[in-house]
């Protein structure tokens, strides 16, 4: 009891100022050496590092795929490949982009790496349990490679009874694929709610905790509660495929319905799986280059709550037209209008947050605006499909793969991209071009724009999506679309391009090149195997930017570097120049 | 802004077509204006308050209750508006009146048929009067389809395990296409038909005289029409092109191998077998995906198409 008050219970801790070390010679990268250390690692970075290349892997394929589906369709009838292959294609490229891309990249990539250093913890709280969930992946990823080269699976990534209980190919390994996969998304949800809980460091209270950790926070609870609905699922439908146990296949007294509605309970939380992450890199992203503290830090807090909540609740407005009651349609598209509320909140606080800021219009920060514009119009036409009666008309059209691109692509793959370029210089400690990343963010807007706007018009003309030919009035806006595809194309080339030069021969990166008030900015770049060589401690908000930054470098002071057990020791250094809060 | 929306919505053909297009009207307009006020807010806050030097100092503006009321308040008005609207809309849209004219739908993998109440069949061809509500009760075969007519603004799952129905009221006298909007495998998009609005008058014409004009055609003739009228070519070429199914071309009296080895000849009664029984023998190298005509067409109607092949050497 030495260490307490008399009057109080509280533990005063002797903290100083540890300025982060530049350029290091030792980090994590270069700590443990060869292959084997890599493929063994339990370290959060590397991990986070190794899901980075295989979803790079998977959006290189799925962005092949895409770019085969609109040559494709540059012609109303067959231009080079047959309606069974289109089918394949169009299905692997929405299986691929959602369940090996669009899932892991905000969590598992992102989430992976910068989750332990923003909490100031060594690692997550299981960090083997970690190494296992990519390895999960890996499993499912193997088993979906399988499904490709063994008869292909035409169901389109929504799997719809009873046509995929009776097609041919291997739905089967690719059901099976997914089923293993939605472990990994599980394992690391409960990893990251442990964590979050038991490992922040010294004075991060729950009201110091960064956006971006609320946000992986709502995120992992969706993970959790809803991907065990999608492994049901696909075991139900597994069974039917495999023993002819009727449930979803009305030939054998199931109910395709049904399967429906288990399908979206949980493939619509699913999408907040993939987009909440996004929101959390955002609020990060514009508070640090408006150098600004965070306007609404509740309302943005709690709105992710309250989307990972309501989102359990409307997964029906995927099925207004699929023969489920009136008046489950009508409550399906109230409480779809409720989910628009706390998104819009969002937008209008960042935007707040920008107002009266100093803003450094770095990439990453035009990756937030372009996420914003493009976020705002996917979540407009979301407003569209939920309208009951306009829906009935939209339904299944080309309006919704807009809708759907928008919100994701539009949306998540320009957060994720804005975390990837505003994280990488913690990451790998290099700089990449400003110049070649401006040029190929510019291009991949006016890219995305084409491809996608013409199809909002095409589906509210009537365009019927997963259609190989169609009639030769939407062939002008399937042309254009395509040469859009194709400039996006270009511009993740250039991407590829400036990023690879960066690993090689990018300048080296400091600690804190945006000058952030965050935590995993205060220590080195790229960080220590450990994160930090002392235990951080917190007394300010992460978005303070009206406060010094001596006062986001504290540790513990010890004589040691925080490691190991030394619980004992005589702590015996001179205060810094600021005291405890 | 009326332009966009007339630019971006098919002829609205139906009673209810005009409802539906004001609220997307309503949407786009509200939409677009709050779309250009977030953008330029964005880029006017960013040239405005863009960074000067690294010392910048920011105020600290972390609430505003008045302002965060607002922007939750009226955005939660417009969606209620925009849902109380969407609804009623959708209550007419299922709503069929009384005196509603009925039509049986059947979707099949990869064609519509209609069955009126004379008992006539059409494929991929509905014919309704105009100025009259039709109602469709719809049900699959097989796997799921969507029925979907974008002129009146109508679509609705057709369902292997239960009836669906919708219904329209077309106010002109023209063609609409129907399209297929649940994926249903290989022919999903060839499963198109067209919607042919006629007068009252014409309406009763043409559905009493349906079928009885095919009696004073040639075999062989009406046995083409017939192949066109049922969508059989969408799965069958007559030139030799392979399709889903096997070609038309060189079929009649050929040796034919089946999936289980058996050689058969392609005679009547092989032919016949394949119309009303498809999947009873599968020719090798193709799928069993064809549905059964058994009820849509009659014996004379068989032996005309068995004519029309005996052409196709």
């Amino acid at each position: 009891m030495a260490t307490n008050d008399s009057t109080t219970n509280v533990k005063r801790l002797q903290v100083r100022r540890y300025k982060p070390e530049e350029n290091p010679e030792t980090h994590y990268l270069n700590q443990e050496k060869g292959l084997w250390a890599w493929l063994t690692t339990v370290d959060h970075k590397k991990i986070g590092l190794m899901y980075l290349g295989a979803i790079a892997f998977f959006f290189f394929v799925g962005g092949v795929l895409a770019l085969l589906l609109r040559t494709e369709l540059l012609t109303p009838a067959r231009s080079f490949m047959d309606a069974d292959v289109y089918n394949q294609v169009f299905t692997l490229h929405g299986a691929i982009m959602i369940f090996f891309f669009l899932i892991p990249a905000g969590p598992a990539v992102l989430g992976n790496f910068i989750l332990p250093l923003q909490l100031g913890a060594k690692d997550v709280a299981f960090p083997r349990l970690n190494l296992a969930s990519f390895y999960i992946y890996v499993i499912g990823a193997v088993f979906t490679l399988v499904a490709i080269f063994t008869g292909g699976v035409d169901t389109g990534w929504t799997f719809y009874t009873p046509y995929s209980a009776t097609t041919g190919g291997n739905v089967m390994a690719m059901t099976f694929g997914v089923f293993i996969l939605g472990f990994s998304s599980i394992l690391t949800g409960m990893n990251f709610i442990v964590t979050i809980h038991k490992m922040r460091a010294p004075g991060i209270t729950w009201n110091k905790l960064p956006l971006n950790m609320w946000a992986l926070y709502a995120t992992s609870i969706i993970q959790i509660l809803a991907t065990p609905v999608l492994a049901i699922t696909l075991l139900l439908l597994t069974m039917e495929r495999a023993l002819g146990i009727g449930i979803f296949d009305p030939a054998l007294g199931g109910d395709p319905v049904l399967y429906q509605h288990f399908f979206w309970f949980y493939s619509h939380p699913a999408v907040y799986i993939m987009i909440v992450p996004g929101f959390g890199v955002i609020s990060e992203v514009i508070s640090t280059f408006s150098r600004k503290i965070i306007f609404g830090y509740w309302a943005i807090a709690l709105s992710s709550l309250a989307i990972a909540f309501i989102g359990f609740l409307v997964w029906g407005h995927h099925m207004f037209t699929a023969g489920q009651s009136s008046l489950a349609n009508m409550v399906f598209s109230f409480l779809t209008f409720l989910v628009g509320i706390p998104t819009g909140i969002k937008i209008f606080n960042w935007l707040a947050t920008m107002y009266k800021g100093s803003i450094d219009m770095k990439t990453p920060m035009l990756y937030a605006m372009v996420f914003l514009f493009l976020f705002t119009l996917g979540g407009f036409t979301g407003i569209m499909l939920g309208a009951l009666s306009v829906d009935i008309h939209l339904h299944d059209t080309y309006y919704v793969v807009a809708h759907f691109h928008y919100v994701m692509m539009g949306g998540m793959v320009m957060a994720f991209l804005a975390g990837l370029h505003y994280w990488w210089p913690k990451i790998f400690g290099k700089m990449y071009s400003e110049f070649w990343a401006k040029i190929s963010l510019g291009l991949l807007f006016i890219g995305f724009n084409m491809t996608f706007l013409p199809q909002f018009v095409m589906g509210a003309q009537g365009m019927p999506r997963r259609y190989f030919n169609y009639i030769d009035q939407f062939q002008s806006f399937h042309q254009f679309s395509t040469i859009g595809a194709y400039v996006m194309g270009v511009a993740f080339v250039i991407m590829a391009g400036y990023m690879l030069h960066s690993l090689m021969k990018g300048k080296p990166a400091s600690a804190n090149p945006w000058g952030s008030r965050a935590l995993e900015w205060q220590t080195s770049s790229p960080p220590d195997l450990h994160n930090f060589h002392h235990t951080p401690v917190v007394i300010n908000g992460p978005y303070d930017y009206h406060k010094p930054m001596s006062e986001f470098q504290l540790g513990i002071a010890t004589s040691h570097n925080g490691h190991g057990h030394h619980d004992h020791e005589t702590v015996n250094v001179p205060k810094t120049e600021k005291e405890q809060a | 802004m009326n332009r966009l929306t007339e630019f971006m919505l098919p002829p609205a053909k139906s009673t209810t077509a005009e409802s539906t297009d004001a609220l997307f009207h309503f949407i786009n307009v509200t939409s677009i204006i709050l779309l250009l006020g977030i953008t330029v807010a964005i880029i006017y806050f960013s040239w405005k308050y863009r960074r000067r030097s690294d010392d910048d100092v920011t105020p600290v503006i972390a609430h505003n209750s008045k302002l965060e009321i607002t922007w939750s308040v009226i955005p939660l008005i417009l969606v209620m508006i925009v849902f109380g609207w969407g609804f009623t809309g959708y209550i007419n849209l299922i709503t069929p009146p009384d005196d509603a004219y009925e039509i049986r739908v059947v979707g099949k993998s990869w064609l519509w048929e209609f069955h009126y109440e004379t008992g006539h069949v059409s494929v991929n061809e509905l014919h309704v009067p105009v100025n009259r509500p039709v109602k469709l009760i719809m049900s699959s075969d097989d796997v799921l389809h969507s029925f979907y007519i974008p002129d009146y603004r109508v679509k609705m799952d057709v369902l292997p395990n239960r009836y669906t129905s919708l219904w329209f009221e077309a106010t002109e006298i023209s063609e609409s296409v129907i399209y297929c909007t649940e994926y249903c495998g290989t022919a999903h998009s060839n499963m198109l038909a067209t919607a042919h609005v006629h007068s009252q008058e014409d309406f009763e014409t043409w559905l009493e005289s349906a079928g009885s004009a095919d009696d004073d055609m040639d075999p062989a003739e009406l046995g083409e029409q017939l192949v066109t009228r049922n969508a059989c070519n969408t799965c069958h070429s007559s030139d030799g092109t392979r399709l889903i199914g096997p070609t038309f071309q060189g079929l009649w009296m050929a040796e034919r191998t089946m999936q289980d080895g058996e050689v058969v000849v392609a005679d009547e009664n092989y032919i016949r077998e394949s119309i009303l029984e498809p999947n009873a023998r599968i020719n090798e190298g193709y799928d069993p995906v064809m549905p059964s005509y058994a009820g849509s067409l009659n014996d004379r109607q068989i032996d005309a198409i068995i004519e029309y092949i005996k052409t196709l050497q």
